[in-house]
């Protein structure tokens, strides 16, 4: 469960180590496109060499180069240990999601992991979009990033404050996701200093289903965290919700005037459960 | 001579030289010299140890770098140098 995920570029010492400084859920180590062509091998073994040395204690993530890149599978070979959680395939369809599930069941069991390594799909091909309802589907798959700037590149589009032109892909891969039971994860907000913008532009994502967003800028984790934890009141209200329901094995009830039933009840244990894990009770 | 070199002179990081020679040598220039000489000259020892290392010249120009990175830097290098 996510509320914030900060990129860290894999090729900078003073900013992986201070990867647990911030409040972000999870952090996306990058060898992609933070990376320079000349430092792809750098940034590989300096963030390797940093995991062995440090444990970090959130989700970690890393962003490896795209499967028809020359760097794909050394990045699989050497960063995919028991250190890390995740791996972010970038430009991802469902038949290079499927080859990268395999390719990491191999790994797994030839470097005898403990854990499953999930898989987090960037979506941001116009024909990804087309096909999110496949890409959800695929197991390891435990949520989906939107890449908008991609996205926008793909579809010849210019980017705008309000987002207009990433309405529809925003809404369809929200709602696969929802559907599927796994986390949106909503594009980054570029203007790192326009914190107004950070956050209408977070509501807005929220409001269509998004569960988390992705950071490129420190300063960005708590507005994200903010928007994407639930209220206070929203927190007291499915408390009363759940503790009246408890007393009304009858079906439907009432708190304050309103008709309390099994969608908002539903409804209030997520909240609570959201509100648990994010240390919020 | 051939040469290759990895990492920057950015804060937290080192920028590290390798160069073929017949002998091992190695130079260390560090903001925290007085404090970290040793300590660093250890890491890059203990590197070139573990890789079987015995004849190469390696230069050190650190900017706070820890242990990690430094090793990771020269590990870059070294194979940098050999492609």
């Amino acid at each position: 469960m996510r509320r914030s995920l900060l990129f860290i570029p894999g090729n900078n010492p003073g900013m992986l180590q201070t990867a647990d400084v911030f409040e972000a859920d999870s952090i996306i180590i990058d060898l992609e496109d933070a990376i320079s062509l000349f430092d792809k091998d750098s940034a590989r073994n300096l963030t390797k060499s940093f995991l062995e040395s440090f444990p970090v204690q959130k989700e970690v993530i890393i962003r490896v180069n795209s499967i028809d890149s020359k760097y794909f599978t050394e990045d699989l070979d050497i960063i995919v240990t028991d250190k890390i959680d995740t791996i972010m395939l970038p430009k991802a369809m469902p038949e290079d999601i499927i080859k990268l599930d395999n390719l990491l069941s191999k790994i797994e069991k030839e470097k005898k992991l403990k854990k499953k390594i999930k898989v987090i799909p960037l979506v941001e091909l116009a024909k990804s979009v087309l096909v999110i309802e496949e890409i959800v589907k695929i197991p390891r798959v435990d949520g989906v990033l939107l890449g908008a700037e991609d996205l926008a590149s793909d579809m010849e589009v210019s980017r705008t404050n309000d987002s207009v032109e990433i309405l529809y892909p925003r809404a369809k891969v929200a709602l696969a996701c929802i559907a599927a039971k796994i986390e949106a994860i909503d594009t980054p907000f570029i203007s790192t200093l326009d914190i107004d913008g950070l956050i209408k532009d977070a509501n807005f994502a929220k409001s269509l289903g998004f569960k988390a967003k992705a950071c490129i800028h420190p300063n960005q984790v708590s507005y994200v965290n903010s928007v994407f934890s639930p209220s206070k009141e929203q927190i007291e209200f499915s408390l009363r919700v759940l503790e009246g329901s408890k007393s009304n094995i009858k079906g439907a009830f009432s708190i304050d005037g309103k008709m309390i039933d099994k969608p908002i009840i539903e409804r209030a244990e997520k909240i609570i459960s959201r509100a648990k894990r994010f240390g919020l009770l | 001579m051939k040469s290759a070199t990895c990492g920057s002179l950015e804060s937290n990081d080192c920028l590290i030289t390798v160069s073929e020679s017949d002998i091992l040598d190695i130079k260390i220039n560090s903001i925290v010299y007085d404090l970290f000489g040793d300590a660093i000259f250890k890491v890059v020892l203990e590197t070139l140890n573990q890789l079987g290392i015995n004849n190469l010249k390696v230069t050190v120009n650190d900017k706070g770098a820890l242990d990690y990175a430094i090793r990771a830097r020269l590990i870059t290098a070294i194979k940098r140098l050999e492609k």
